[in-house]
């Protein structure tokens, strides 16, 4: 455990290295929400009556997530281990007296934290200055933030997981590119990237939301600003739970199998 | 010039084909353009089954405004991508290789690349295009048409002066600023609808500063009969103007240019 914690925080420290792009980050995040907050404006206006959220509730979700955007982001994959599996560096890996899965699961989870550290600040500080109705609201109960707060560890622990095990198919595609461009697209489009959960049609989100990307982000943002709350937060929790324990089950079965028979390529 | 074009025929011709000497890793790609703003395409879709309009815009009439828009992005991207990607250029030293050589700076640049791989948007901008034409009610006559072939060509020119400052900024940074994704891929994501939806002050900088209204919503507005003077035809080609100060400022950038090293 010691050394998987050492680990994880050399690549803490390694990812905070890059200041510069974080500040770069921070201002397309904050033009990014203001233009989606418009947006939404847009259509509460027109029909306030069909908005399935409050108008802040959507407000607040949206800067939380471009403040937590490395913490969730589908495309957060490393190419450079994506690469090393095509070219065989992953040997190197593998000779070392740790176990690949939980080395490259804390190797997703520092890059995600320490860029997601980073950033959330200024954008966070920002947003709480912004006037009503478009500034980011004080969570909805003392209660709520705790609950928020432990939904938010588990989303984290399922996107890494879900990234993990992509990286754990690529040892038999071999090639990344292609998977993992459906992967990440699927990704964006079931976990509220694209537009929140809750604006889907009714029938349709129903299915949405017991699916693993709905374990993500959606969870956690919308216990924040109040719009999932009592059994259904309760409920959406234990599906995060479980989700967490199959992805991570799954992508462990696959890397002993994999490692079984592994063909590393090149010399 | 007409040497001039026949060069960038070759220029283009060769960038293609070592684009095809990798036919999967292409295939690909195209497919990663198409999913992308795919993805943008389901997020209108699917607010438009629950709202039936937003600023006064319909489904088909924001479909229409967004596959122009997107058109004139990928276009001047598959063009510009050298510009894009300018900044490697310059780190590698590769740009003094240009300056030797007896033709125009920019001419080179622009064919230093061209990206083939974007087909797949453009694929996915044509059929929202046919959609957003047949379903918009527009009573199309000549003028219109010209409408929309200045909106394609205005539209361009105003990417391709973004792209162009962009790379100019490489010479006094030496390296590509992350900032100015937000006047290309912020804009590429965010021109699906109609400027005005995003409120009075952006729609101003939208339409005084860098000019993607006058490419997107006004020429929308004419093509919906809600202007009617024949002018509105021609304010397509206004935004070509944004080419001057971008213009510029790649000259600043070049006279200021001193080599990486390498």
């Amino acid at each position: 455990m010691k050394k998987y914690l050492s680990f994880f925080r050399l690549r803490f420290l390694m990812g905070l290295q890059y200041r510069t792009a974080a500040w770069a980050g921070v201002a397309t995040q904050f033009v990014w929400g203001g233009l989606e907050i418009a947006m939404f404006r847009a259509f509460y206006q027109a029909e306030p009556e069909r908005f399935p959220m409050t108008f802040s509730a959507t407000v607040t979700y949206i800067w939380f997530q471009q403040a937590f955007l490395a913490l969730f982001a589908s495309w957060m994959l490393e190419n450079e281990i994506l690469e090393s599996i095509k070219d065989g560096n992953i040997a190197y890996e593998l000779c070392r007296p740790i176990r690949l899965y939980p080395l490259l699961f804390v190797r997703g989870l520092a890059l995600r934290m320490a860029r997601a550290s980073l950033r959330c600040m200024p954008i966070l500080v920002f947003a709480v200055l912004l006037p009503e109705p478009y500034g980011l609201r004080a969570p909805f109960s003392l209660g709520a933030f705790a609950v928020f707060i432990l939904s938010m560890v588990l989303g984290l622990l399922v996107t890494v997981a879900f990234g993990t095990l992509i990286y754990v198919i690529t040892f038999y595609t071999i090639s990344p590119q292609g998977l993992r461009l459906v992967a990440t697209t699927v990704m964006d489009f079931f976990n509220g990237a694209v537009i929140p959960l809750p604006f889907f049609p009714d029938r349709m989100r129903e299915v949405m939301e017991v699916l693993p990307f709905a374990a993500m982000q959606n969870v956690p943002l919308r216990i924040y600003s109040g719009d999932l709350w009592g059994m259904d937060a309760v409920r959406a929790i234990g599906l995060q739970m479980i989700w967490l324990l199959i992805l991570a089950a799954v992508g462990q079965g696959i890397m002993t199998r994999a490692q079984r028979k592994l063909a590393v390529q090149g010399g | 010039m007409r040497e001039g074009i026949r060069l960038y025929g070759r220029y283009v011709s060769i960038s293609v084909r070592s684009t095809m000497e990798y036919k999967a890793s292409f295939f690909l790609n195209a497919m990663g353009q198409f999913l992308v703003s795919f993805n943008v395409f389901l997020g209108i879709l699917f607010l438009f089954q629950r709202f039936s309009a937003v600023a006064g815009f319909t489904y088909s009439q924001v479909l229409l405004c967004f596959s122009v828009f997107l058109m004139e992005f990928t276009l001047a991207e598959s063009i510009a991508r050298g510009f894009d990607t300018f900044s490697g250029m310059v780190r590698k030293g590769e740009f003094d290789r240009v300056m030797v050589r007896p033709r125009g700076l920019v001419f080179q640049v622009l064919g230093s690349r061209f990206e083939l791989a974007r087909i797949g948007r453009m694929l996915q901008a044509v059929v929202m295009f046919v959609y957003g034409v047949t379903n918009s009610g527009i009573h199309w006559n000549g003028a219109k048409v010209a409408t929309v072939v200045f909106m394609l060509v205005g539209g361009t020119g105003l990417f391709f002066g973004i792209f162009l400052i962009s790379a100019s900024l490489c010479f006094f940074t030496m390296e590509g600023l992350e900032i100015m994704n937000i006047f290309t891929d912020g804009a590429r994501e965010y021109g699906k609808y109609p400027v005005n939806v995003y409120g009075k002050r952006i729609c101003q900088f939208c339409t005084f500063l860098v000019p993607y209204a006058l490419v997107q919503y006004y020429p929308l507005l004419y093509l919906l009969d809600e202007r009617t003077q024949w002018w509105w035809v021609f304010v397509p080609l206004l935004a070509l103007l944004f080419l001057i100060p971008s213009g510029m400022l790649w000259r600043v950038g070049v006279r200021r240019y001193q080599s990486s090293g390498s």
